[in-house]
């Protein structure tokens, strides 16, 4: 007995020493359906700008980065409860959001939000939008004139719309563009909502050293031009 | 997977089709499929065995086992599924974090509950932070065969109960005129009996479960539902060797034809066994057999 409690101390206190660091493997949490943010390629792996950017942040900050796929309605809850440390699902940082979670800084400059729609004549004052729910598309919706039609996945809104259970959708102009351009019968409205402070990745608020680390990792993609390239390649708003 | 679908946009029909349904994507439901198949055999004996303690703690004639025995069924049962599954596996997971914390690491200083967060020391994590992913998956699957196996055995103790007095007093009697104690009755002649009033019950129950699988999901394992969505939803050509517009329908389609068809060959499962306990029994049933035999 008195072995085994010896043997668990000098246990606890190696485990103590292994993970000192606190993040021997630092767990992505994403989404995986939001392109080309995230999404799941062919072989079901996740993909998109993230996923490059992601990569590239954890070899600058010399992590070791596993990334896990989550519903979007439960992202926040589950990072704080600890089953993955960040939050890179293309999540706009707000106020509301800051209260909960840490944000680094953001990587994307603020994306407009657009409207994709069957036909040019909606009423986007008063008719039925569709928006993700607990995005800031949502939030914004909530605050006009118009009906809030909300679904837990990007890929709903938009069947929504061309089924004509919403008039219109609300959502990432990154989002919506590959969408308008692949699909003949939706189209783009001109009408664009500045909304959001660019996209940053989501931490906990315990978790001060990670968003240090992260936040220069970004910083210096930022310096070397390399995050330019890649918000060029996928397509997602303006460059640094 | 095969060598000609290098370039999927130059196919068409059923090579196309047998290039797209075999993408590495697809297997991910392919597995989703064994995923559920390996859940549901785990799951209904472990909430047999649930209820079964359930429903002998309730009648026991040791009040406090009584009362745990009755508690446990009533409040299990009277809980939302959602609810249930939302709440109880996130309290269950920290309650295991919040117990090898206490033992792993007692010099912890910090607070464990920080503002909004869930802090342990990274040696008490559940499954360990640097586990592969696989051990998470796993760990995340037997949190939802645990959760299952609760929920059902609240109902499956409910109905045991049910059927445990129901078999004839006669019977019991007989046995005790026989010289047996109260264990010997209950397992020599009780439990034996008692199968052919709980199976119509436990048959409901157990169709109830095929069809609840769809809220593993809500436990954050990837489940059949989960892929028929992210791979019927529509795919532009930017993103994918195979774009199509939106197809959930078609998912959904064959998840119903799966569906329908594993409870049918459940239900005559489910009619073998039946007529199998009723052989010599004090029942109607029982008593129809006998007379087809004579």
């Amino acid at each position: 007995m008195r072995n085994l409690i010896l043997s668990t101390a000098a246990l606890a206190l190696l485990g103590g020493m292994a993970f000192a660091d606190g993040h021997a493997v630092v767990r992505m949490g994403t989404e995986g359906a939001y392109p080309p943010y995230n999404f799941l390629n062919d072989d079901g792996e996740v993909d998109g700008f993230e996923r490059e950017l992601g990569d590239e942040l954890c070899a600058r900050a010399e992590l070791t980065c596993e990334w896990v796929t989550n519903e979007w309605d439960s992202i926040i809850p589950n990072l704080v409860s600890g089953n993955y440390d960040v939050i890179i699902a293309g999540m706009s940082i707000t106020d509301e959001r800051d209260e909960v979670i840490d944000f680094s800084q953001n990587y994307t400059q603020p994306d407009p939000s657009a409207y994709l729609a069957m036909s040019d004549d909606v009423d986007l004052e008063n008719g039925v939008i569709a928006a993700q729910t607990g995005t800031i598309q949502a939030a914004h919706i909530a605050s006009t004139g118009a009906t809030l039609l909300e679904f837990a996945t990007p890929d709903e809104t938009i069947a929504a719309v061309k089924a004509g259970e919403a008039d219109a959708v609300l959502a990432d102009k990154a989002y919506l563009t590959p969408i308008a351009e692949a699909d003949g019968e939706l189209i783009m409205l001109g009408q664009q909502e500045l909304i959001g402070g660019g996209v940053g990745l989501g931490l906990r608020e315990s978790d001060g050293e990670l968003r240090e680390a992260f936040d220069a990792a970004i910083t210096s993609m930022k310096e070397d031009g390399s995050l330019n390239e890649l918000i060029a390649k996928w397509g997602v708003g303006e460059q640094f | 997977m095969f060598g000609y679908c290098e370039d999927p946009a130059t196919l068409d029909g059923l090579v196309w089709l047998s290039c797209y349904l075999t993408t590495g994507k697809h297997m991910s439901i392919y597995w989703a499929v064994g995923t559920v198949l390996l859940l549901l055999a785990i799951t209904a004996p472990a909430a047999l065995a649930f209820g079964f303690a359930g429903a002998s703690a309730a009648r026991s004639t040791l009040a406090p086992l009584r009362w745990i025995g009755k508690t446990y069924i009533a409040v299990v049962r009277g809980i939302p599924d959602i609810a249930f599954f939302l709440f109880f596996v996130i309290a269950l997971d920290q309650a295991f974090e919040y117990v090898r914390h206490k033992i792993k690491c007692p010099d912890w200083q910090e607070p464990i509950r920080q503002g909004n967060d869930f802090v342990v020391c990274s040696a008490a994590k559940l499954p360990l932070g640097n586990a592969p992913q696989w051990v998470h998956e796993t760990y995340g699957f037997f949190l939802a065969v645990l959760t299952f196996a609760i929920v059902f055995g609240a109902f499956a103790a409910n109905v045991l109960f049910g059927a445990m007095r129901a078999v004839p007093k006669g019977q019991l009697e007989t046995a005790e005129a026989y010289g047996m104690n109260r264990r010997q009755t209950f397992w020599r002649v009780l439990v034996p009996q008692m199968w052919v009033y709980a199976l119509p019950g436990l048959s409901n129950l157990w169709m109830v479960l095929i069809k609840a699988t769809p809220l593993l999901f809500l436990l954050g394992v990837e489940d059949i539902v989960y892929w028929a969505r992210e791979l019927g939803g529509a795919k532009q050509p930017q993103f994918t060797d195979y774009p199509h517009p939106d197809w959930r329908m078609w998912y959904f389609l064959a998840l119903l034809v799966f569906y329908l068809a594993f409870t049918k060959v459940s239900e005559v499962v489910l009619d073998r066994i039946m007529a199998k306990l009723t052989h010599g029994q004090a029942t109607a049933a029982g008593e129809r057999q006998r007379k087809a035999a004579a």
